[in-house]
């Protein structure tokens, strides 16, 4: 064999492993990652960190009230973000069978939007529902600014899953003498919820682990016991995970381990969800 | 047809239109139908409303800080210093900040992105994605305070450990998870511009003789350059306007300075860290979040629109 083609076969070999190991690193960091953050947080996780309510003192502290502040913004932004999400995507897929200049700067203008830093949101919630709308530093107002910020996303999945179901499916509908509404009622949406559920689930998840937007609009760092209305104050995981990140004690450092151990097991459940649906779908098409 | 004449069907004639239980039913159903047609267009709309409202709240609300603060001397200077009013506002050393971050993770996450890219396109096994996928999926899931956590805990202590005189919150710590997380981003969206190269191509080398390596070197991602380079820009962009991750691991110290080790503010920090402090409403320092949050804008648009474009010229070329 010529010195040649050795010298290329090693390098062809060379470049598999190169190509391999940085395939590879990927996972070697997750695993560091996840192992370096239950080494730190399982001694403080029990029930009752989860159970109890916030405190100064970093042996006593729970975390509660964030994981409710969580849940109250995760569910109010699902019920702004995904009618109006899915109402657009419609809008996009099945009422305009044509792409006019009109559509395509909606379209432009929707992955413009899922380009812009999440604090930038942050800075529009402020001005406009915090100060303008006075709603104050209220649950209402994070998750109005939350609902925008993943709004993009939902629209930009919805249209993904309505672009999946078959033409067929209008036209039998249509041909049966249904208007263009019960042909997306009764026929397409169905067929198309697994998409939009997975697709929904996954935007949500991101907005619990957001946290600069909410900082901006005003989401206490330290709020002990729980919201109660829309307008009240609250807290979120994130932002507690943050500042006890930042605490000079060590001890607070180590229960933002643990609360980082909380906000993926709930992240962990909702994106197995997600992927149940998708598999379910998938089995089905 | 939406309309909203109770017209008869087939054009027979009818003495009492609009009076059979057939025609309100229709009547209904087109009512419905254009409720439900406009609902759906505003709800479109409001997206292209939240864009405008993002430039009118981020100029209008930057106006008063201007007529505070020259943009001579917010563009010119190199002292950011908000504390004690009245503060010095020269905006370049939290660009800079930002610009470390960004370069540093994109040193980091560009290359191994695109390698791991291609390893998931051209040569894992069927099986061997269906592992690796959904784990790297796994990473870019993680919110990135967690990421901050990461660097502030486990990767400036190992750099002290080769580095002893690096400070607590560095610029090199915040670049590396900052490169981490937009890692899982880079390699997918590689992956998919390099899975669009048409087999043929491919093909065409081998015959020639030529190895793996340099069919994939020389022939695939040339091919699907523009896509690469639109991911690239992409996920730069995410760089830059990330906030949490870097607030935690990079510090909070807006001065002017080159070295990785030393603590720095990005632009995004410094709007979270005056949000959370007492800045009262309408004073300069409050305001300056505005100011900082056009400049940062203006960043990542451009580098959007590069990348769109990049994206649209790369669909011309096979699709």
């Amino acid at each position: 064999m010529s010195t040649l083609l050795v010298r290329r076969r090693r390098a062809d070999t060379l470049f598999k492993w190169m190509c391999f190991g940085a395939a590879g690193l990927g996972v070697v960091l997750l695993v560091l990652f996840l192992g370096k953050i239950v080494v730190d947080g399982l001694p403080r996780l029990s029930l009752n960190f989860i159970k109890g309510d916030l405190s100064r003192r970093p042996s006593l502290t729970g975390i509660f009230p964030a994981v409710v502040g969580s849940a109250y913004i995760m569910v109010l932004t699902a019920l702004i973000a995904v009618p109006v999400g899915v109402a657009s995507a419609i809008y996009l897929e099945e009422f305009t069978t044509r792409k006019t200049p009109f559509t395509r700067f909606i379209q432009l203008n929707i992955a413009n939007l899922s380009g812009i830093p999440s604090i930038v949101y942050g800075l529009l919630g402020l001005a406009v529902f915090v100060r303008w709308l006075a709603l104050g530093q209220s649950v209402i107002a994070g998750a109005l600014t939350m609902s925008l910020l993943i709004l993009p996303m939902v629209i930009i999945v919805s249209q993904e899953a309505l672009k999946s179901v078959p033409r067929s499916y209008r036209e039998g509908s249509l041909a049966l003498g249904s208007t263009r509404w019960q042909a997306i009622r009764y026929q397409v949406l169905p067929s198309a919820m697994p998409g939009i559920l997975t697709g929904i689930i996954l935007a949500v998840s991101r907005a619990i682990g957001e946290t600069a937007p909410l900082i901006v609009v005003g989401a206490a760092s330290f709020r002990p016991g729980l919201p109660k209305g829309l307008t009240d104050a609250y807290t979120v995981m994130p932002i507690q995970i943050f500042d006890w990140a930042m605490d000079s004690k060590k001890e607070f450092n180590e229960v933002a381990a643990s609360a980082i151990l909380v906000l993926m097991m709930i992240l962990l459940m909702l994106n197995s969800i997600a992927i149940y649906l998708r598999n379910r779908a998938q089995k089905k098409a | 047809m939406a309309s909203t004449v109770p017209s008869n069907p087939q054009g027979s004639p009818s003495p009492k239109a609009g009076g059979t239980p057939w025609a309100r039913k229709r009547n209904l159903n087109s009512q419905t139908e254009t409720g439900i047609r406009w609902f759906s267009f505003v709800c479109a709309l409001i997206s292209v409303i939240t864009t405008f409202g993002i430039v009118w709240v981020l100029l209008s609300q930057s106006i008063p800080f201007f007529r505070t603060v020259s943009p001579m001397e917010f563009f010119g200077s190199t002292t950011w210093k908000p504390t004690p009013e009245p503060g010095q506002f020269g905006v370049i050393p939290l660009v800079v900040g930002t610009l470390m971050i960004t370069i540093g993770a994109g040193v980091i996450s560009l290359p191994l992105g695109l390698l791991s890219a291609i390893f998931l396109s051209e040569y894992a096994s069927k099986k061997t994605r269906k592992i690796l996928k959904p784990l790297l999926e796994l990473l870019a899931g993680i919110p990135t305070v967690v990421y901050g956590y990461f660097g502030l805990f486990f990767v400036t202590p190992m750099l002290k450990k080769v580095f002893p005189m690096i400070q607590s919150a560095n610029a090199a710590s915040g670049a590396i998870v900052v490169g981490i997380m937009i890692l899982p981003l880079v390699s997918s969206l590689c992956e998919d511009s390099l899975r669009a190269v048409p087999r043929a191509l491919r093909e065409g080398a081998y015959a020639l003789g030529a190895t793996k390596a340099e069919v994939t070197t020389k022939i695939v991602v040339p091919a699907a350059l523009s896509g690469v380079m639109a991911a690239f820009i992409l996920a730069l962009s995410r760089a830059l306007g990330e906030t949490m991750a870097v607030t935690l691991a990079a510090g909070s110290n807006p001065r002017l300075t080159f070295n990785p080790a030393d603590g720095i503010q990005t632009m995004t920090a410094y709007i979270v860290n005056t949000s959370k402090g007492d800045a009262a409403f309408g004073s300069v320092r409050y305001n300056s979040i505005f100011a900082v949050g056009v400049t940062l804008f203006a960043f990542t648009m451009i580098m959007n629109m590069i990348a769109q474009h990049l994206v649209k010229k790369f669909r011309q070329v096979y699709a």
